[in-house]
Parts: structure tokens; sequence; C-alpha cells
């Protein structure tokens, strides 16, 4: 897996999303899932996407990929800009979703891993085959050079004993090592991002060690950019580079990762952060819990979507109003009303 | 990086939170079975299939006031007769209530066959709730009130058969045969495999393994020969009656494996929900369990599987009768009917005897339409994530 | 506490084990997968025992058994629900549990389908009144509805099915449930651990005014260790079916004795990016129960691996009041704890790493 493209500099743009807005369309109705993200990612960089259930993580990811499902609509206006290796820069959303273009870019340039990696896995197949079959996908190398490639790569993500599990068929491999599988899959093509979604969430504690301590070291070795989608705070904190919090569809805040942890400014991530349990921390005290439940998408909060469980709520402010951007630094961003002058 | 277009939107959306609540309140109180009737309601070619259907059974039900005559009235005059029009408009002008021609018939001099010819002169008008042949209506009162028929000779809509009786009648009388056996055929059924299932699912083990072998020592038995054999094996001396029920018996008996496994399935992996475990861990006994946990659950899958058994045994009844080893006449059913329709001849003089045919086409395509509907419908919890 | 605590539960030698056909119709004859091997412990009155482990460790097998939610192979479970009211709850057949079952209840994982989606919140939380016959007609609305208030529903909730609800909701009805024949101890099976991080919260807080109210014991299963470590008293560490490690909470997670739970804490990610993890990797995977190591099930992936380890199985011993650890060598080896405290970060040289 040589890094071939030298002039690729980390720091670079590679991706940009821009106002993007899903909805899906269900018997109910029009359901919006996410409404109006920005992010920009650099080249090398670990963004973090943190939310809830129904925050709108995933659907922003797999629009990226246009891996949407045919009910989803993405709205006029949206624009997701990424730059290819050769200097190129596209914009994904112009791209249908089965279109010779978009797995181009699926398969070179953008990877993805899932939560439960036995379901990206064809379970007829040996592992290697699989592996195979991704590599020789994008280079054009004979059967027996695949194969050499492939194990190369189950010994890199750690799988010990590569030759033997090569021949092996998925539901012979524990979830640690499938995880570790899928990985090498997805980084075969020497993508310049790397989409992980919940990746460590159905993994045991030490076995997630593992697999963050890898992502890492990979990323170290191969310069490819992270979004890591998780709802686990820790892991958020030990993996991303920035961070974006997100609520209900949209981004509340968004900054590098000390500025979240220790300079939160939304009240909803004030709140996330005094609600997790920490070690040695909370000492017979009380967590401080967000009060209510986190809405339907359903029935979506008018104003900011989080005034229904503020503690800093404003009558006839938030709850009428859509709080605009404020910029708190150059790289932290919020969007309340606290901050708005 | 602005937000201001959203705004609009949420605006929209406040205003109607009003009418929302009020509907998500109906929605959150609502039974399984509201659920699943709000869900097969969209399905509307699945609420067609119904419609089809219970106008068919109703057909059935009521066929000797609806048909004209009885099943086994003879006219004489028009053997093999094509239907008869009805018709408001003819050479002498139009009439308001509604009439057809009469017939007259003559021997055909070179093929001395008795040949019904129509005779435009002659108008026959059509009287409703006409006294008729009498008939026990619904077994509970004798009457001779048919909904329609003709002052005088007969009204074929359907055409007749070789022995002149009435198509139109006999059909209707097939069809309430018919669907009766399907539908006792499958009761029979259900109740087996409820039995044998539950027993195999509930109790596991050595149980679950002897159940599980038999049932399908049953399910190996090539179906055609094992109906062959049984029916074959009724004595002639039974009257339509016994017969009538050994065929439910037998369809029923040969019905229930397919069934039996389903339910097994549906038991054994419900046993192990964690709601259930909680009834357990509550002091429910198994009866309890049973009956307030696992059989609403299973409920809806059951009739969907019930829905889409019930055209099989329908047809199995039809071959049969066709094959001549069900029903014999003088019983009318649409694979009896059908059995007149077995000849070349008649397909080349009379077209019309096939006219059953077409329902047992229908009605089997309705099950079929309606059974994916109640599929769709079936688990209302399975919700629709984005 | 009003009472005086004494031991509500003493479980001893508690086994099960599942057959498991192996091969064509059986024919690969059987072979056990040990769930839970040999488990001994007990949990004073009013306190929350902590059982933590990873997949395959047994700890629901645990919680279940004790419930005979499912039967254990062997073993005793010693219930007393108040001084002077003691069961063997192995023993007792049926109808005996009819007794004991008011006294102890579950809490379960998933909030979606531990409620039947077929029965009314008012008819789910009635259920365990309804089966043990406690309570009869008004009674039995008037304690549903006691207890409906106090997990935080209200009257309109009860009309309505399990589908109107948010995974919280539904969690505080699996509580209510629990709760509704007053039980002296709950198991609460990962009660939180599929729930938002938002939600989490407040199920941890009500639990804990529960427990307070009702003096509540609880055995409080997860994976979760940070959950956990915050509302337990003490907390038993399982690997593969047996218990490791007890330690009164704060103790265990920042001095264990025990290898496993040394790399266990170690690899919990601080919420806090200025303290970086520092996982203590353990070697490959966790062994699978159908065949589980000799001696030390922990031996294939210790990095202090010795001889005995693979020959000998360790005892659970105390080696210091309340700290009982199942380890040869726990009383000369010094580990790092959970990396969130400043000083335990700079990983302590262990002396027998240095020799090995």
């Amino acid at each position: 897996m040589e890094t071939a493209e030298n002039y690729l500099v980390k720091g670079d743009p590679l991706l940009e999303i821009k106002d993007l807005k899903v909805s899906f369309k269900t018997d109910e109705g029009i359901i919006p899932a996410v409404d109006g993200v920005n992010i920009s990612l650099k080249r090398g960089h670990t963004l973090g996407l943190v939310g809830e259930s129904g925050s709108g993580k995933s659907v922003s990811t797999w629009a990226v990929l246009q891996l949407l499902p045919k009910s989803a609509i993405i709205h006029k206006g949206s624009s997701i800009k990424f730059h290819c290796k050769d200097g190129e820069s596209v914009e994904l959303t112009d791209f249908k979703s089965k279109s010779r273009e978009i797995r181009n870019i699926r398969g070179g340039e953008i990877s993805l891993i899932f939560q439960e990696p036995m379901s990206s896995f064809s379970p007829v197949y040996t592992v290697g085959n699989q592996i195979m079959e991704a590599v020789r996908a994008h280079r054009d190398v004979s059967k027996e050079e695949a194969e050499g490639i492939a194990i190369d790569m189950l010994s890199r993500v750690g799988i010990p004993n590569p030759k033997r599990r090569f021949k092996q068929y998925p539901f012979e491999l524990s979830g640690g090592m499938r995880q570790r599988a899928m990985i090498s899959v997805a980084l075969s093509s020497n993508p310049s991002l790397l989409i992980a979604d919940e990746p460590t969430t159905a993994l045991d504690v030490t076995i997630q060690a593992q697999v963050l301590n890898l992502m890492k070291e990979l990323q170290e070795e191969l310069g490819m950019a992270i979004i890591f989608i998780t709802h686990n705070l820790g892991v958020i904190a030990q993996i991303a580079d920035e961070i974006a919090v997100m609520y209900l569809g949209g981004i509340v805040e968004q900054g590098t990762r000390h500025d979240i942890f220790h300079n939160p400014k939304h009240p909803y991530t004030m709140n996330l952060l005094r609600a997790i349990p920490r070690l040695g921390k909370t000492d017979g005290g009380r967590l401080v819990a967000i009060e209510g439940q986190i809405p339907s998408p359903m029935e979506r909060p008018s104003g900011c979507c989080f005034h229904t469980r503020c503690s800093e709520y404003m009558p006839d402010r938030c709850n009428v109003n859509i709080p605009q951007i404020t910029q708190i630094s150059p790289e932290h961003t919020v969007r309340c009303f606290l901050y708005e002058s | 990086m602005s937000a201001s277009s959203i705004s609009t939107e949420n605006m929209s959306t406040s205003a109607v939170t009003a009418k929302e609540s009020e509907e998500a309140l109906r929605y959150y109180s609502a039974t399984q079975w509201q659920l699943i009737w709000w869900r097969f309601r969209h399905h509307k070619a699945a609420l067609f299939a119904g419609t089809v259907l219970v106008v068919m059974g109703l057909c059935g039900l009521f066929a000797s006031f609806l048909s004209p005559y009885s099943a086994v009235n003879r006219d004489k005059n028009y053997l093999l007769g094509p239907p008869q029009m009805i018709q408001f408009w003819d050479q002498k002008g139009f009439s308001l209530r509604p009439f057809t021609h009469g017939v007259t018939t003559k021997r055909n001099p070179t093929t001395l066959r008795r040949e019904a010819k129509v005779d435009p002169d002659v108008r026959r008008y059509i009287e409703f709730f006409a006294h008729g042949d009498s008939y026990r209506f619904l077994g509970l009162f004798k009457t001779d009130i048919h909904l329609f028929g003709v002052e005088e000779g007969y009204l074929h809509l359907f055409g007749t058969d070789d022995l002149g009786r009435d198509l139109f009648s006999r059909t209707l009388f097939g069809t309430g045969t018919s669907m009766s056996i399907g539908i006792i055929g499958v009761v029979i059924a259900f109740i087996l495999a409820l039995f044998i299932g539950g027993v195999a699912g509930y109790a596991g083990g050595w149980i679950d393994y002897t159940i599980q072998r038999f049932t399908e020592i049953i399910r190996v038995i090539p179906v055609i020969p094992l109906y062959m054999g049984l029916a074959a094996a009724f004595p002639k001396e039974w009257t339509t009656m016994q017969v009538y029920f050994a065929m439910t018996l037998i369809l029923g008996l040969v019905g229930w494996p397919t069934l039996a496994r389903r339910i097994r399935g549906q038991i054994l992996s419900l046993r192990d929900e964690d709601y259930v475990v909680a009834a357990r861990v509550a002091g429910a006994g198994a009866p309890r369990i049973i009956g307030r946990h696992l059989l609403p659950a299973f409920t809806s899958y059951i009739i969907v599987d019930l829905v889409i058994s019930f055209p099989y045994m329908v047809l199995s009844e039809t071959a049969l009768s066709f094959i001549g080893l069900g029903l014999r006449p003088p019983a009318v059913s649409w694979g009896v009917l059908l059995q007149a329709a077995q000849s070349i001849r008649t397909i080349q003089h009379a077209p019309w005897l096939f006219i059953p045919a077409i329902f047992v086409v229908v009605a089997v395509l309705a099950f079929t339409v309606l059974g994916d509907g109640v599929r769709d419908a079936a688990d209302p919890y399975s919700v629709s994530e984005g | 506490m009003s009472e005086q605590p004494h031991r509500l539960m003493e479980i001893k030698n508690l086994k099960k084990s599942f057959p498991l056909q192996t091969g064509f119709l059986g024919t690969g004859g059987t072979e056990t997968v040990i769930a839970v091997d040999d488990v001994s412990f007990y949990i004073e009155s009013g306190e929350t025992l902590g059982l933590v482990g990873e997949s395959g460790s047994g700890k629901t097998t645990i919680g279940r058994s004790i419930l005979r939610a499912i039967e254990p192979t062997s073993g005793s479970v010693h219930f007393e629900p108040r001084e002077g009211e003691a069961y063997e709850v192995t023993g007792l057949s049926n109808r005996e549990m009819k007794a004991v079952r008011p006294h102890m209840q579950m809490i379960f994982q998933d909030p979606y389908s531990s409620l039947n989606p077929r029965m009314t919140v008012r008819d789910i939380i009635a259920e365990p009144l309804v089966v043990n016959k406690l309570l009869k007609g008004t009674d039995i609305d008037k304690r549903v509805l006691e207890v409906a208030l106090r997990c935080k529903l209200n009257v309109e909730h009860l009309r309505r099915f399990p589908h109107a609800f948010s995974g919280g909701q539904r969690q505080r009805i699996g509580i209510a449930r629990a709760l509704v024949m007053h039980p002296r101890f709950i198991v609460c099976d990962e009660a939180v651990s599929a729930l938002d991080v938002s939600v989490q919260a407040e199920i941890l807080n009500l639990l804990g005014d529960l427990q307070e109210e009702f003096e509540l014991t609880y055995l409080f299963i997860a994976h979760d260790l940070s959950a956990v470590e915050y509302i337990s008293d003490r907390v038993a560490v399982l690997y593969l079916g047996r218990i490791v490690e007890i330690a009164p909470s704060k103790e265990l997670f920042f001095s264990p004795l025990h290898p496993y739970t040394s790399a266990l804490m170690s690899a919990i990610p601080a919420p806090d990016p200025d303290s970086p993890m520092q996982p203590i990797i353990l070697k490959g995977e966790i062994p699978s129960p159908i065949n589980p190591p000799s001696g030390c099930h922990f031996h294939p992936r210790c990095q202090f691996v010795q001889t005995e380890c693979k020959t000998m199985r360790p005892e659970l011993k105390e080696y210091k009041p309340g700290h009982y650890s199942a380890c040869h060598f726990s009383d000369v080896m010094e580990l790092p704890g959970a990396s969130e405290l400043g000083e335990s970060s700079s990983i302590r040289t262990s002396k027998i790493r240095s020799s090995n």
C-alpha cells in the first residue's frame, strides 16, 4: 500500500459538506433526518460525530457515499464536495447512487466500516476471497499477487496467523477479528477517507481498545482521514481531532476535542458531558440528567430543536427562531442564542 | 453557513401540532388489531381482494336465494344451451323492465340433436323476488322466493349443461360448497396444527423431536396418491353429506404439517423473548404465558398462513372432484362443475361450461393478494425506520 | 436504612452448563458450554453489587439463574428477604416459588423486547400482581398508579401501548413492573446499556432514588464499567464463567489485584482528551466457553503467566478486607487501574513484569 500521492498534504481540504438536508418519505409523511449540516474535513484528520439516536449522524455520512435508501431525499442546495487524489474536486450529490462515478469514489477514495461487520461480508465466500476481490477491483494485479497483498493486509490489521484466517469463512471469526478483517477490506483500496460508523459499539471493552489502537496506528501509517461516528463520549475523546455534536439532525456545536471537552458552549454538550458517569469523579453524587425525552423526528420542536429539554431555555426566543452559527474561536462554532450578540 | 432557510419549515410544523397530537393519542392507545387494520387499509389491492372474497362467500352462503333455480332443476327444452342475455332493447323497441327472449327447441334433422333457437318475438320479463323451487333458507325456514326469475319458462345467465340444469345456479351452489370445504378444511388443519405445533414448540426436548419427525413423515407422503387412496376408500353408499365431511377431514389431515411447523417456529422464537421471561419471573404459569403472551403474538402470522393455505384447500378439492375422486354428483362444487367441462366436445360446443373455472381463478388470485396484504400488516410493531 | 444490613443473598457453587449438539443430526455427540463455573458470592441487604464481564462471561446467566428464570445445573441460592424469612431458592418447586417471586424481580436490557407490545402499560405493570393474586380489583389500579407515578409516568400513559413510548420511557415502565410487588431484590440486567446517554443518567438516578425509598438491593449486571462504578457499592468481575475479583467499587477500579481486571480498567476510554487511554492490550480474544483453557482461564492472555497458572485453578481469596481475587500472584503484583486518576496513568511498573 504505497502512498504514491506525495503531493497530497496533510491538512489540505478533503471533504466539504454545505447545508446538507436529507428527509425520508414514509407512510406518516416526510420526516427530516438531517437538517442543514456543515462539515469540513482536512486530509489526515479525524472528525468525530457524536450524537444520540435520531441525531442523523449516520444519515449524513451515508449521504456522502450516496448509500441512502430509496425513500431518502437529498434537498436541493445541499452540497458535498470531495477532493480526489488526482487533485480534482467533485460534487458527490451530482452522482446517482448506482453510477460508475460514485462507485469509483466508494472503492478508491472513501471506504466505510460498520458496527456489525458480519453483515458486510458474504457468508458464502472466505474472508481471503473477499479481500482479494476488493484488492483486484482497484488494482491491476494477478490472483497470486492479490493473495499476497490480502495476507499482508490481514497481518497488518493484527490478525494472527493470517494464512489460516485467509481460508476461513466470516462466521468462523470472532467479532473483533471480523471488525479487523473489515478494516483491512476498507483500507485495501488505500482510501483518503475512512468512514467508521460505530465500529466499536458491538465490541467488548478490551477488544474496543485493540481496534481503536489499530485505527490510530493505521492512520499514522497510511495518512487517511477518518470520520468516526459514535455515541460514546469516551471513545470520541480518545480518537477524534475535531468533534461535531449532533442533535436531531443538526450540528449544535463543533470544535477541537479540547474545545468540546474543556470548553463546551452549547447547553446540550455541557449537559451531555455532565450526564455520563466518570470513573472516580461522581462519588456518591447524582448524575445531571437531561430533562425529558429525545423528541421523535416526526414531532420536531419548533425553533431550536433542543429547547424542549434545555436548562437555559428562553421563552419566545428559543422556541420561535432558529439560532445562527456563532464563532467562538476560529475552530469552535456553536448554534445557540446564548452566544448570539 | 446560514440557517435562515430552515425556519420556514418549522413554522409550518408548529401550526399542525394540535391536530397531530390528537391523532397521536389515538395511535398510542390502539390495540394490535386496530394497528393491523390501519396498515391493511393502505393496501388497496388486498382490500379489493378481500371484498371480492366476501362477496363470493355471501354468494355461496345465500346461493339458494340468489340463484333462480335449484341445482338439479332440469330445463328439458334447453339442453347445453348458451348463456341468455338480459336485454332492455330489441326490434320491438325499448322496455324499462329487463327481459330475455324465449327459446323454442327443434330437433335438427341432419344431426338429430335437439337445438334451441332464440325466438325474438317472445319477451320474458324478469321478476324480482319470484316464486320458484322451494328450499330452506339457511336451513331455518322453508320458502320458495328467489331473488329473480322469469314469469314463464327459464332464464339461464350462464347457459345450461347437457342435462339442462342452470349453470348460474349451479355455480353459486358450487361456490358455497367449495369455499365451505376450504374453510372447514383450514379450520381442522389449524386446530391440529395449533395443538401439535404448540406442544412441540412449548415442550421442546424429546417431545419436540418426536413430533417433528412424525410431521416430516406426513409431509413427505406425496399428496395426490394420498388423496386418491383416501378418497377411493369412501364407500359408494355414503350420502353426499358424508362424503362432503370426509373430504374436509382429509384436506384438514393432509394440510396441518406446514402450519404446525410454522406455529412451532413462532413459539420457539417467542419463548425466549424478554417479555416472556419477564412474565415467568413475575410468576406466571404456562397457561397464562401461552394465552396472554404467546398466542396473541403469533395469531396475526397464523392468519396470514391460513389465508395463504386456503386456496390450496380449494384447489385440492377442485382437483379431486375433477378427477372424479372427490364429491360426486348430485353434490355440486367447482370441481364437479369442471368435471363436466373435460372433453374436447365441450370446448367446441359449449365453452360456457368453463365459467366456473373463472370463479376458481378469481378466488385463488384474491386469496393470494389478500394474503400478501395481511402479511404486510401482520406485524404492526415493525416500525420502518429510515 | 431502617434495618441492620444482613446477607440477603448468598450464592454458593453456582454452575450452569448448556449441552450443545454438534455434527449432522446430533451425531457429533454433545459438548457442553460451561456458562457459569462454580461461582460463589453474597449480596448484603441494601447494597448494589455490580457484575461486570465481557461477552461469554456468564453474567446474564448468573442473574437469571438466581431468579430461576433458567434452571442452574447445580449450586445453591440462599435468599433472606427479611431477617428470619429464608428460602433455598434452588430447591423450590414451582408452587413454592410463588412465595419467593414477589420478593425478587428483574429489569431487562432491551426496553423494546421486554414489554409485550400487545398489552397496555397498565396491564404490563399490573401483571405480577395479577398472576400472584396479591391484590384485587381497584387496589390493583391504585398500586399500579402509585408505582407508575413514582417512575415518572402519568395516568394518561397507563392506557397506552408500549409502541407509544421512547426507550427511556419504556425502561421506566419495565422498572415500574419490577417494583409493583414491592420486592426486596432486583436484578438489573444491562438495564441502561441500550439507552441513549442523556436518558441513561436519568434512569441511573431513578434506580438510586428507588433503592433508598424502597430499601432495595440490586444486582447490577453491565458491561459499561463507568455505569457500574457509579451505581455499585461492590463489584464482581467475571471472566469466562468465573469470578476473578470482587472488591468495593473504588478499590477495584483503581487498585485491582487481578491482571484481567487491570487490563479491563485500563481499556475504558476516558471522556477526557487530556488523559489518553493507555490500555494494556490483551493478547488475542476471549476463548470459547465450550473449551475453556486449563488452570486459570485467563492464562493464555495474561502477560504475567507462570507455569502453575496453566495447570492450577486459582482460588478466590481475600487479600485485603473485602477484596477478593482469584490469581496465584495477587499478593506480589502491583497493577495499574483505570486511567482516569492522574497518577495511575503513569503506569507503575510491576514487580513481575520486570522479572518476566
